[in-house]
């Protein structure tokens, strides 16, 4: 049992693609790709996981007390960041799809114009 | 490829793909059993070194720094992708419609906009100390602002963020950011090494650089989102405008 959370962060990855696959419009498929960079918070910070360990955060328990891995945590923060700006430029994208093509689904978009 | 075949060949990509990274994680020390020596040092010695109670933080903007001055100016760089992306197509031409809505629902907005002003700005201070930064408080002082156009309107949204302002808010924290390092080279020592002054922990004046770096973090998040908002709502303003 000791390694759901992991599995957990592999589910979330493969629905994730799944929704970006499947997707019929590009809204949908940016929160998809959100869905799927959420599945590297769930694997860094349960990496970083001991047990019966608080938070890196040493203002109101003593600095012996036991803490889970703070790198990863600041890592997740970085991750959380680019997810963000991935996201921005890509619905900026959609909309600039939207004003030239009329439409939102991947799926009409097959062949080039000029 | 159709549709179906997409699928299909997702369907047996996907078996492969989950295998393989079941596989890989298997190989992964148990849960609730990680033996990183780097952050458990950091976590021993961050709060005596640097003064900072909050050991994420800490790594943040100072064991790590570079790595996060890199983070600014990729948000940095995509708030300008942004930009150029919404800018080029849009007609200016259109006028700002505004919608009006109640006093009441106008009130209320207005204070809780402050409310949460106030948080953000408390979140950014105590970035050190407890959970939080100039990440976190950034985007809730963001928020503030976006609070304000929800529940009153585009222009007085726009009045508290005139341009001029947040491109030199936003210049100013992704610049100070690097100037701070080079502060650090100036007074003799490696680029972006903390130099004090250090404080007492656990208090607002602690942690040296960390509480500058911060701060100039702080304003170059607040800056970027409302700039990404201004730009996605000025392109809503005007399409309402032209199909009202």
């Amino acid at each position: 049992m000791s390694y759901l959370p992991y599995a957990l962060a592999v589910w979330i990855f493969v629905v994730g693609i799944y929704g970006v696959v499947s997707s019929r419009n590009f809204v949908h498929l940016v929160v998809c790709l959100t869905v799927t960079q959420s599945s590297t918070y769930v694997l860094l910070l349960a990496i970083g996981y001991t047990n019966g360990g608080t938070a890196p955060i040493f203002a109101d328990v003593p600095q012996t007390s036991k803490a889970v891995d703070p790198v990863v945590q600041a890592l997740t923060l970085t991750d959380v960041v680019v997810s963000v700006t991935v996201a921005a430029l890509l619905l900026a994208l959609a909309i600039q799809v939207q004003k030239r093509r009329g439409t939102m689904n991947p799926d009409e978009l097959r062949e080039l114009r000029g | 490829m159709t549709r179906r075949g997409r699928l299909a060949l997702f369907a047996v990509s996907a078996a492969g793909l989950s295998a393989l990274l079941l596989w890989a994680v298997a190989g992964l020390p148990d849960f609730g059993h990680f033996q990183g020596r780097y952050g458990a040092t950091l976590n021993k010695v961050a709060v005596s070194e640097r003064h900072a109670t909050n050991v994420v933080t800490a790594i943040v903007f100072d064991y790590r720094g570079i790595d996060t001055l890199g983070e600014e100016f990729i948000l940095f760089t995509s708030v300008i992708g942004v930009a150029l992306l919404l800018r080029e197509t849009r007609d200016e031409t259109g006028r700002i419609h505004d919608a009006v809505r109640s006093d009441a629902l106008r009130l209320v907005g207005i204070a809780f906009a402050a409310v949460l002003f106030t948080i953000g700005l408390y979140v950014v201070a105590h970035g050190p100390i407890t959970p939080g930064g100039g990440f976190q408080g950034g985007v809730v002082l963001a928020g503030a602002f976006t609070l304000v156009y929800l529940a009153g309107d585009y222009r007085a949204y726009r009045g508290l963020t005139p341009q001029p302002a947040l491109d030199f808010v936003e210049g100013a924290g992704a610049g100070g950011y690097a100037v701070i390092g080079i502060v650090s080279m100036l007074l003799g020592s490696a680029y972006l090494h903390n130099f004090g002054p250090f404080g007492t922990p656990g208090t607002l004046a602690s942690a040296g650089t960390i509480s500058m770096l911060n701060l100039a973090t702080a304003l170059e998040v607040t800056a970027a989102f409302v700039l990404l908002f201004t730009e996605f709502l000025e392109d809503l303003q005007l399409t309402r405008e032209q199909s009202a």
